[in-house]
Parts: structure tokens; sequence; C-alpha cells
């Protein structure tokens, strides 16, 4: 089925991608560099400090990735399985030999250096979702394919929740965008996703009967507005029922099965806890850094919140406020803009590949770097509750970068050889 | 192929691009319509660091330090800040127990658990040193320093005053300027001249890190603000002399006061028991003050301003004086004296200390004859063609002229007027207006319900000195670089009697001590010094002896009076201390024979401590205050007077 055609691909690459991969890297590396920066120890290269370390990731980040430029595009779909398999006894292995740290026993040891395997877990379950479902590509969706695929994207999930790090484990339901590019569940689902969040946000913050009476009323003016078809009003009839439902079950459901960090963190987004010292530090010393840096910024290496050691976790899962900070709302606006660009050009890569895998995979690597960038940046911004997860390629850490990295070079491995990978 | 679903790649552009404008709107709420969060970002970092000036110096008029300022270290605690300390090693290091460290802690919490406040006040420049090598361990406590007073000579204290935290009524009357902590001028110079000696305080913009460890400053101190120094005073003390008038004073009770007549500055002033300045600075002051104010001689007690004395004989130099102004006598009047006064019908009898004959005005000062100033008071009162409560108040006019019975408006807090009662007051007692000078025959000699300070009696020398004006006694003589005299103190009073009449008295006042008068042991050899002693009488104890004196004759420089509390007869202590204190400071020697000098020295006239069946506060030395005397007590001294008496 595949033929190969041996091409010099380096004219195949897509450049637009590796310069904003780049941009996004150095961008990173700078901030990192000004939330660690201590005057004594000025050099740019110091390898005690997290930006000496982070240039050495990067180096390697660019190693690995023309590497995979250089493998067979075929390698990686024929390997899927036993990466997948590979990924998931590191997963098991670090629950047993893991070291903890912060309360997840998320890392092992390896040297001087530490590897993040739910990282790479993302990665696996890519592969494999798309060595799967480009196989049953043939069949139209149905219930047994999203079943199966489902369970390789819960079975990794399940692994990182033992950890338990819920933060990386959610990242992976960001794939729920593969299945429904491939039409395993429509678009009422995104609806219905979207709506769900918002009636389990609503149903914390007012009386769930009040909350039942005002959707009682909209859905009457609905049924008003569309009394014409029976069918309509059936649907909104069902639809109105389903919510009050949901409402009741959220109060029980929040109460009981969120553990009492994970309320916390809800509840301050919400506003319900008023706390800027106790459980709401990180998040209001990340919005003052933010908020803090106006326009344009307090300039490179002059933020008083990040200097100062305000913010915690700076060069990792905060280093947003370091841009927010020192460079303002322009700065912001455009790391925002280099990522919306990465993500509209990765959907464009996707949607032009030829092979169902290259395509599939495409769609994983947008969905997973789109959750990373959403969630981190809205948690330092106090729309989304805390999750520790980073943001792809600027926050400090190897396991991190490496993996976004493999993830977006395989990619563009499949881009550049898309001519020589026939239709599935 | 099957790709019959690529139009949802546009919906999930869409929700990309629908996430990035959310966020981008709510990056711009927050940065650029929300400005609280700059401010929050600022408090977070700034520290607003108050930095104290320093008191302004106090010096003497030579130069010498009064009083200067030590470096002392106040110990703040944040108490939210304050975790894992090794409160042992905290407290062996500044000195507490572990109560007091849980005590503070708590009194800190109370005050607010996020902002600093202070643990353990002014250590000393060794305490600190010992804790700043461990300061680093205790994470939430750091040390601000200031100054404290310091008195190098232990001198001066109630005049020089003290300074102490401000309480709360002090914050309220400043409108906030103090702030609790600060430190405010109580007594003395300290209070009266607070406004400028306190200085400006300055505030330093302190960046600190999440840790509240101190980062440097803020915009490299654009915002900050230097603490200006209090202004410096130049007081008119002289050291030396003070120093040596408070020695001469030691284990006495009573009061010195020395005056440039020339200027109205105040060369020295003692009010005696005294008691170390530096006692009233630093930890201890609490319980040192409380020491002072039960002390039974009252060393808190300012006397040449707040006790007021009947002056005794001294009196008959004002009496002299007024008289003569007012027509009555003049220089060659004659009275006899054959040992005593008769009044009211001869049912009265004012002794004399002896038979002086027929005597003029000069000699009635020297031999200090009471018939003499009872036949002027007869005078004054009784033959001016008016009613005695008329003729009376005139005199008393006069009286205020000299500066009785009103304050004299020193720059010091809690000066008392004294008393000279109006006419009413004796028409009330009398319970007729129809009184005459037998009435009241003892307020001819200063006797009766006259009540002058130790400072009106100087300042009466001083007038005598200058021949008929004086200025307003007081402490500060310049102030800040410029030395500016307080307008006040360059007016010049006039005391209403013409410098003519005041001849005659000074040639009484100069055979007093120079012509075998009642201060004849205390002449000094070339200073030609006219003096006055005098005896009140104490209905309670020994009387008080009083000597008040001026010299030179000529070009006076120094007006002196000495009033010295039990000590009987009034040559034997006052003029003597007064003698010593004019010399040293005019020629700075002293040629009082060394077994006198030493007598003085050693003389300890302190009231002996009381019998337990005593009432507690019958106070035998206690001065006389002309606002509790009460009409009885009076009656009782017009009684006593009428004993024979010697000055």
């Amino acid at each position: 089925m595949n033929s190969l055609h041996k091409k010099s691909f380096f004219g195949q690459i897509d450049w637009w991608t590796i310069c904003l991969w780049f941009m996004l890297c150095m961008i990173g590396w700078f901030n990192i560099h000004a939330a660690v920066y201590d005057p004594d120890q000025a050099s740019l290269f110091n390898l005690n400090t997290n930006y000496g370390k982070q240039s050495i990731f990067i180096g390697t980040a660019l190693i690995i990735g023309f590497s995979i430029l250089i493998i067979e595009a075929n390698f990686f779909i024929s390997s899927a399985p036993f990466v997948y398999f590979i990924v998931t006894l590191l997963l098991i292995a670090v629950l047993v030999v893991g070291r903890n740290v912060g309360g997840n026993q998320a890392w092992i040891p390896l040297g001087s250096f530490r590897l993040q395997p739910s990282e790479f877990g993302k990665l696996a379950t890519c592969l494999l979702l798309a060595f799967y479902l480009s196989n049953q590509i043939t069949k139209n969706p149905n219930l047994k394919t999203l079943f199966f695929g489902s369970l390789i994207v819960l079975f990794p999930v399940m692994l990182v929740m033992l950890q338990p790090d819920t933060g990386s484990a959610l990242a992976f339901f960001a794939l729920i965008f593969v299945f429904y590019r491939e039409g395993y569940v429509g678009t009422q689902v995104l609806v219905i996703g979207g709506l769900a969040i918002i009636l389990f946000l609503l149903a914390l913050l007012f009386n769930q009967w009040i909350l039942i009476g005002v959707l009682a009323a909209i859905a009457g003016l609905f049924m008003y507005l569309l009394r014409r078809k029976r069918k309509n009003l059936i649907n909104i009839a069902i639809l109105f029922l389903a919510s009050s439902t949901y409402i009741l079950c959220v109060d029980f459901a929040y109460d009981n099965i969120l553990q009492t960090h994970q309320r916390n963190r809800i509840d301050i987004i919400l506003g319900k806890i008023d706390d800027p010292r106790g459980q709401g530090y990180n998040l209001n010393q990340s919005m003052i850094a933010i908020g803090s840096g106006q326009l344009f910024g307090k300039g490179y290496l002059q933020g008083t919140q990040t200097k100062y050691n305000f913010v915690p976790e700076q060069s990792t899962d905060f280093i947003f406020c370091t841009v927010g900070e020192e460079w303002g709302f322009v700065g912001c606006v455009v790391l925002i803009s280099v990522y919306i660009a990465l993500l509209m050009r990765l959907v464009h890569i996707a949607e032009r590949q030829r092979s169902a895998f290259g395509r599939i995979y495409g769609y994983g690597v947008v969905s997973i770097i789109f959750f990373h960038f959403f969630i981190n940046i809205g948690m330092t911004i106090g729309i989304v509750p805390v999750i520790g997860i980073p943001l792809p390629f600027i926050s400090y850490g190897g396991s991190s970068l490496w993996s976004f990295t493999i993830l977006l070079f395989i990619l563009l491995k499949f881009d550049s050889s898309r001519k020589g990978l026939s239709n599935m | 192929m099957n790709n019959s679903f690529f139009t949802r790649k546009y919906i999930i552009q869409g929700i990309f691009l629908t996430t990035a404008i959310l966020i981008v709107i709510r990056l711009f709420y927050i940065q650029i319509i929300d400005d609280s969060y700059i401010l929050s970002a600022n408090n977070n970092v700034l520290r607003k660091v108050i930095v104290y000036p320093a008191r302004g110096a106090i010096l003497d008029r030579n130069g010498e330090i009064l009083v200067q300022n030590e470096p002392i270290y106040d110990l703040l605690v944040t108490p939210r800040e304050a975790k894992d300390i090794d409160t042992l090693l905290l407290c062996e290091l500044i000195g507490i127990d572990k109560k007091g460290y849980i005590q503070r802690i708590e009194k800190a919490k109370a005050h607010s658990p996020y902002r600093a406040s202070q643990f353990e006040k002014q250590l000393s420049s060794t305490t600190y040193a010992r804790l700043q090598e461990h300061l680093y361990k205790f994470r939430g406590f750091y040390v601000q320093n200031r100054t404290v007073r310091s008195y190098p000579d232990s001198i001066a204290a109630q005049f020089l005053g003290y300074i102490q935290e401000v309480n709360q009524r002090d914050i309220e009357r400043s409108e906030g300027f103090y702030r609790p902590g600060d430190y405010i001028g109580a007594t003395g110079v300290e209070r009266a001249y607070e406004d400028l000696l306190r200085g400006k305080r300055g505030i330093r913009n302190q960046m600190v890190d999440a840790l509240n460890r101190p980062q440097g400053s803020f915009m490299d101190g654009k915002y900050d603000t230097l603490a200006v120094t209090g202004d410096g005073m130049v007081s008119s003390l002289d050291k030396d002399l003070q120093i040596l008038a408070e020695r001469l004073m030691k284990n006495k009770l009573g009061s010195v006061v020395a005056i440039e007549p020339s200027t109205g500055e105040i060369l020295t002033m003692v009010s005696s028991p005294t008691y170390d300045p530096n006692l009233m600075v630093g930890r201890d002051l609490g319980n040192n003050y409380m020491d002072l104010l039960n002390n039974e001689n009252k060393p808190m007690f300012i006397r040449p301003i707040q006790a007021s004395y009947p002056p005794g004989s001294i009196f008959k130099v004002v009496a002299a004086l007024t008289a003569q102004q007012a027509g009555m006598i003049d220089a060659q009047t004659r009275f006899t004296c054959s040992g005593g006064y008769r009044y009211g019908g001869g049912r009265g009898l004012m002794r004399c200390t002896g038979v002086h004959g027929t005597i003029d005005l000069a000699r009635s000062i020297q031999v200090s004859c009471n018939p003499y100033y009872a036949n002027v008071f007869a005078r004054m009162i009784d033959s001016r063609g008016m009613s005695g409560p008329q003729a009376y108040d005139l005199w008393r006019e006069a009286l205020m002229k000299f500066g009785l019975g009103n304050t004299l408006g020193i720059d010091l807090p809690g000066e008392k007027p004294g008393l000279v009662p109006t006419s009413n007051y004796y028409t009330k007692i009398y319970g007729s207006s129809k009184w005459r000078s037998s009435f009241n025959i003892s307020l001819s000699i200063g006797q009766g319900e006259l009540g002058i300070t130790p400072l009106q009696m100087a300042n009466i020398t001083a007038i005598v000195a200058n021949r008929g004006f004086y200025y307003r006694p007081h402490l500060i003589k310049g102030i800040g670089d410029k030395q500016i005299v307080k307008p006040e103190f360059t007016e010049k009073i006039s005391a209403g009697v013409d410098a003519k009449y005041y001849e005659p008295v000074i040639e009484g006042m100069s055979r007093v001590v120079n012509q075998g008068g009642s201060g004849r042991a205390v002449a000094i050899p070339g200073i030609e010094m006219c003096g006055k002693t005098g005896t009140v009488q104490n209905p309670h104890g020994e009387n008080h002896a009083v000597f008040f004196a001026f010299a030179p004759r000529e070009n006076p420089k120094i007006a002196i009076a000495v009033f010295v509390e039990n000590a009987g007869y009034g040559g034997t202590w006052a003029a003597p201390i007064a003698s010593m204190l004019v010399e040293k400071y005019i020629r700075d020697t002293i040629s009082l024979p060394k077994y006198l000098q030493d007598r003085i020295y050693n003389g300890d006239l302190r009231p002996k401590p009381k019998k337990p069946v005593a009432p507690a506060n019958t106070a035998l030395n206690k001065p006389v205050d002309s606002k509790k005397q009460k009409p009885e007590q009076a009656a009782l001294l017009v009684h006593h007077s009428q004993r024979p008496r010697r000055s």
C-alpha cells in the first residue's frame, strides 16, 4: 500500500512551522532567563541555572528534531504500537521507582536529569490512535472503533491519574478533537460538552433551583419561538430535563468526587474563595504579575514580581507571568499570535496530508498543543482553575520540550514526505 | 479516502481563534483596564521604610554637649512570616524568656499578622551586634535603627526633659503626624521645642522579595524622601556651672536659678533632688519613671518653676522699690526700730532680729529690719488717701510688674504663676472691705499668703541688677543653624520702678555681703556681690533658707537665687552656695575656705524619713503650693511670722 519515492526532503520541509517552533523556544529561553535572573550569575550559559540547562535542552531538541526528519516516515507508523508499549511500561515504572516531586510521582531520575513519562505518553497515544484509526478508515465511523480508540486514550490517562497528575491526564482529553474531525463524535457532542462545562460552573455559582428556573424560562421562550415544529419542542424539552438533572448531579459530584484542593482551585476561579495568601496565592500573584505589566511591560529583567519570587513555579508552569509582566499586553498578544499561527499552520498541514495516519496524527498534535496553550495561559490569568501543565516549547524542562518537539517533528516528517505516502 | 468531515477543520480553527480572543480580552482587561494589579505589584514589592531623623542636639552656651543622640535598634517582627524560629536562641540574644517571647508575638499578632510591629525596643549596640550575626535565622524579624537621647554629664534633667513613646492622645492631637512607636518630647525643652527638635521623617521605598528580604531601593530612590535632622539648640545653660550647682545642691532639697541679667538667659538651674536624665532613656524608662514618681522627695517636681514659697526677707527689696516708686518713701526715709513693731492698736507685735534704732533705707536692707518694712507697708496701704483694698491693689499691680503672681513665660512647660492674692481675697477672709495694713502686715516682710517661685526670685535679682527691667528668663538662646532667638526673649520688660530708686537698695544689698550684713561670710574678694538673705517660715519643719544676689555691682554678669528647703537660717546654706556659683561663673575659681566648701558639699538637709504613724502624704518638705494653700495655713504663717527673726 505504501510506496516510497526517494526524494530530497529538505525542500519539502515546512519551514514556517520550524520558524514558529524556534521562535517559541527562544521566547521561552529568554523568559526563563528573566524568571530566574540573578545578577550575581549573569552569564547566559551558566549550566547551574535553569536557562543554562534550557539552552542545552533546546540544542538537544534541535538535534532530536532533525534526526526525526532523517528517519523514514514509515518507521513511526510501524513502531507506533511498540512506542505505546514502551511508554506504558515507563508509566507503570514511574509508579514504582519514580521520584515524588510536589505530591506527584511523575519523574524517573536519570543522572542529573529527570524523565517525565507522562509527557511522552501523549506522543505514544497520538501515534497509536493514528495507527488504529487510520487502519479503520475504510469503514464508516462506528461505535466499536470509537470504543477501542477511546481505550487507547483512556489507558494512559488512568496510569497518569495514579501518579496522580490530573493536569497531564486532562491533556489527553483534548484528543476529542481528533475523534470529532474523523467523524466519530458529532458537533452536538462539542456543543453539549461546552454546555456541560458552562452549566457545571453556573451550578457551583448559583443556587441550583434558581438556575433550573432560569433554564425553564429560556426553554419556554425557545419553545414559543419554535412552536411550529413539534420536533423542536421535544428536543428542547429533553435538553431542559437533561440539564436540570445534570445541575442536580453537579453539586453531589462536586462535593463527593473532587478532592479538596481541586475544589478550592475551582472555587478560586469562581470567586467563591477569596484567600489571596492561602489557596489563591499562586493565582493572585500570577495575575498581579501579568496585570502589572500593562501595555508595554516593565522591560526585560525588570519584573519585580518575577525577580523577587512572588510568582511560584515561574520558570515552568507560570512562565507566562514573566511574559505578561516584562513584555506587557503587546508581548502577550505577540506570543498568542505565534501560537495561533502555529496551530493554524498545523491544522493546515494535517489537512494536506494524503495519508489518514498523517492527518489523524496531525490533529492529535494540534489538540495536545492547543490544550496546553489554553489551559496554561488560562490558569495564569484566572479563567481556568490552576492545573499544573507546561506551556509548550516555552516552559522550562527537558521532558516537556523534547516530547513536544518530537510530537511536532514527526508531523513535519510526515508532511515532508507526504507525497511519498499514499492515501490509505 | 474517507474525508467527508473536512469542513470540521473550520469549526476546530474557530474554537482555537475564539479561545485566543477570549484570552486576549481577558489580558486586555487585567493589563490595561484594571489598574489594581500595578498597585498590588507595588505593594508586594515596596516597603515604605520610615527613616527617623536624628533629633536636634542641645548644646550649652559654650558649645558643650548637653544632649546628644545615640543609635539604638528596635527589633521588629511580622508575625505571619515568623516561622520556624529558634526561640531559645533569640530569647538568649536579646535577654528575654520564652514567656516574654510568646507575649510579644501575641501582642504583635493582635496589632497585625501581616505588618511589622515592634517586638523589642531599643536594643543597645552591643545586643544588636550579637543579634545581627544570627538575624538571618529569624525569618520575619528585622531591625530598624533610630536614635535615642544621651546625656554625657547627666545634668539638668528636669529642664532638658525627656522623650517618650507617643500615647493615644498625642497621636490624636497631632492629627496623624505621630504614629504608634514614635517619640515625642514629654517634658522640659524636649517638649517646649518638640516641633523644631523632632526634625522631618523621611521615607525610603525599599523593595523586598517574596520572603520579605530587602532587595535594594525602588527606582533608585526616585521617590524616597530624606530625613531632615531636627534643629540643634543652644542652651543658655553653662555646663560647668550647672555641674557645680548640682553638686552643691546634692542631698538638699531646693532650687538654684542663675540668670544673665543683660539677656534673661538662664545660666544654671537646679531642681533638687534631681535625677540622672539617662534613666529616662531606653527599655527601663517605665520602671525608672515610676520610681522617680514615687520618690518622696519628688524629683519630678520642677521646683524652680513649680514650687512657690513665701519669699521671706528678700521680699524687702521689692517692698523698698515699690514704695519708693509710689512716693511713700525715699532713700532718706527713716523709721525707728525698737526691736519690734506694734500694730492693730498695740494688740499685735512683729518682732525684729535686733534693736536697730533709727535707720534709713539702705541700712534697713543691710540689717533686714522688720519694723522698717512694717512701717513702709503701713504707709503703702494706709496713707495713700484711698481705702485699704484700693491701695493694696495698686501695690499688687506694682508687684506683678516684677513678674510676681504670674508666669514669666520661660520656655519650659509647667511653669506656675505663684501667688499674690487680690484685695478681694482679703476682703472675703476679713468679712469686710474695711481692712488696713495691720490685717495683713506680714506681707510686708514677705510672709503670709505670698507665693513666689525660685525663678521669680532670680528674676527679681535680675531686675535689680539691671536697675529696672528684665528679659523673660529662657533656656534656649539659639535655634538651628542661624541661632535664632525667639522674639519674646529679646523684649525688654520694665518692672515699673525708675532706675534711680535702685541705688539705695543695691547699696543695702552690697552691705549685706560686704559690710557685715547677714551674708558677710560669703563676700568674694575683688567682686562686689550684692545680695540679700531670707529665711522662710516653714510650719512643717526647719525653716527654708533663701539667698539672692547679683554681681558685680556694676555691669552685673549674674543674678542668682538659691533656695534650700529646711536649711534653717539663710546665711548658712543658701548664701555660700550662691557665692561659690557667682565666683565660679565670673572668675572660674572659688575662694571660699575649703572647710566651708566641704560643709556644703557634704551637707545632708533632706528630711528624715517619716515616722510610720505619720500620714503618708504630709511630705515634710512639700513646698507650699500656692494654689493649694488654704486660708488656715496662711493664717498660721502670719502667726508664726511674729516670732523674732534675724534675717
